[in-house]
């Protein structure tokens, strides 16, 4: 369970992200959709305190993340941005990872072989591809086997196996009981995926709703979710 | 906090940067201790007098800590350029603890990698010298080699702490550079600015390893002796340290 209120970012005079409040239930797999530049990322980085925020707060079962202890075991995370060395191994970056929330040496291995990386993980990181990358930056998240998952923008460099892949994995871990909170923009793929929707446009809550909910009337979720944030920007 | 000290220390074995800034530096101080024994030895044999055979052993240190220097940077200054720091703060969100345990990590490398780079610079620099060498039991000897280990750690903490501060690679070499190869050059002995760069931190920790001679009315001379001056450049690398800290605990990452 993930609880955000008020939740407010400024960079000078702008405002990324804008009062947002929602909460983000475990047992299903919740998108978090927005334009380009509507601050999804930003939101993302807020959570997990790598940014500070200007107001507001989020917590993890009652918890700020800057207070948990080893968050490995509570937070499983996947930034969109690099966040890892190219120079250095997929399994040494697990491997120091697991150290640091003291997680055993036989993990990495098991989430090496769950996302499909065993034979590369001794190669180094610059020599992935995106999508090799990608499942590096999740087997990751899963490292701690945490009950909360964010992963910003998976599906990005996957290809069409990779992302039958991760559609699983994503309903199987909602499945488990897991909060599993996942940015996108591919509508498609979402509609397919997710259970329920947070969409947001300029730092704005649009829409807090089922994917039912959302798609009404129209013949898609990509043309409600284009019409709904046409709404937002003006 | 051992955890994490663990989790750093696997950072620094796995990247080969470690081995391409430690090793020459390693490298690079034995051979020019050595090249700077014989050329004493040399001149000695036409011209003898007074001179200190730990001055020819340690001379080599200050082009060996560039490389030291380097590793100090990229140690963090790497976290930054490659988005690693975002995948460090997501393991331990108290910055506080988790910088805590980079430093000591670094720390503890330095140490050991100092007590290879001391010795063998030692030993090369005497064999280079022949009949005019020292040994392990002469007075002094084993004081300035303790200092020259400290000296090193703390120049590589310098440069960690002031890479954390600037949180870039590139911006840290730039100020840090031109400053210890002035040292090394020796232009920090020009009369005109003596008086203000005796009190930098590689001219202070100098003392130490024979470079200076304190009282020297000379120009090489310094108004300090040399755990003074290692003291000095302790308070140069805690600041810079502190420096970083609150840069990183302030800024978003």
């Amino acid at each position: 369970m993930i609880d955000i209120q008020h939740l407010t970012k400024r960079y000078g005079r702008t405002i990324a992200v804008d009062d947002l409040c929602f909460t983000v239930k475990p047992g299903h797999v919740t998108a978090f959709l927005g334009p380009n530049g509507a601050g999804k990322s930003t939101t993302m980085r807020l959570m997990l305190g790598l940014d500070r925020p200007a107001h507001g707060d989020v917590r993890f079962d009652g918890k700020r993340y800057e207070h948990l202890h080893r968050p490995l075991h509570t937070v499983g995370a996947m930034l969109e941005a690099r966040s890892m060395h190219g120079g250095r191994s997929g399994y040494h970056h697990l491997l120091w990872l697991a150290q640091s929330n003291r997680l055993p040496k036989a993990r990495v291995k098991q989430v090496l072989e769950m996302v499909g990386l065993p034979d590369a993980a001794r190669r180094r990181v610059s020599g992935y591809s995106l999508g090799m990358t990608q499942r590096l930056g999740i087997a990751a998240a899963l490292l701690g086997d945490p009950p909360v998952l964010l992963l910003d923008e998976p599906v990005n460099g996957l290809d069409p196996e990779g992302i039958v892949w991760i559609r699983h994995l994503l309903k199987e871990l909602a499945g488990q009981g897991r909060t599993v909170f996942v940015s996108s923009h591919f509508m498609a793929e979402t509609a397919l995926t997710a259970q329920h929707l947070i969409v947001i446009g300029r730092g704005r809550l649009l829409a807090d709703t089922t994917v039912p909910g959302l798609i009404g009337e129209s013949a898609s979720l990509e043309e409600a979710f284009i019409r709904l944030t046409a709404g937002g920007q003006r | 906090m051992t955890a994490m000290m663990l989790a750093e220390w696997t950072k620094i074995r796995t990247v080969r940067s470690t081995l391409w800034t430690l090793l020459p530096s390693l490298a690079i101080s034995a051979a020019i201790a050595y090249l700077a024994g014989s050329s004493f030895r040399t001149s000695l044999a036409d011209r003898p007098g007074d001179f200190d055979p730990l001055f020819a052993t340690f001379y080599s240190l200050t082009l060996a800590q560039l490389g030291i220097v380097v590793f100090g940077v990229l140690v963090i200054g790497a976290e930054y350029s490659t988005g690693t720091i975002r995948s460090a703060l997501i393991t331990v969100p108290q910055r506080g603890k988790l910088y805590l345990a980079k430093v000591c990590a670094v720390t503890l490398t330095m140490f050991g990698v100092s007590a290879l780079i001391v010795p063998a610079t030692f030993f090369a620099a005497q064999s280079g010298l022949g009949p005019y060498r020292v040994t392990l039991g002469d007075k002094g000897v084993a004081e300035a080699m303790i200092g020259a280990v400290c000296y090193l750690t703390l120049i590589c903490l310098l440069a960690t702490g002031i890479t954390t501060m600037l949180r870039s690679s590139i911006a840290a070499l730039v100020i840090l550079l031109p400053l210890f190869f002035l040292g090394g050059s020796g232009l920090g002995n020009l009369p005109q600015i003596k008086d203000f760069a005796q009190y930098l931190p590689d001219q202070a920790g100098m003392v130490v390893l024979h470079l200076t001679v304190p009282d020297d009315p000379q120009q090489f001379g310094r108004d300090y002796g040399p755990w003074t001056g290692l003291g000095i450049m302790a308070l140069w690398t805690l600041v810079a340290l502190l420096g970083g800290l609150w840069t990183l605990r302030r800024r978003d990452a």
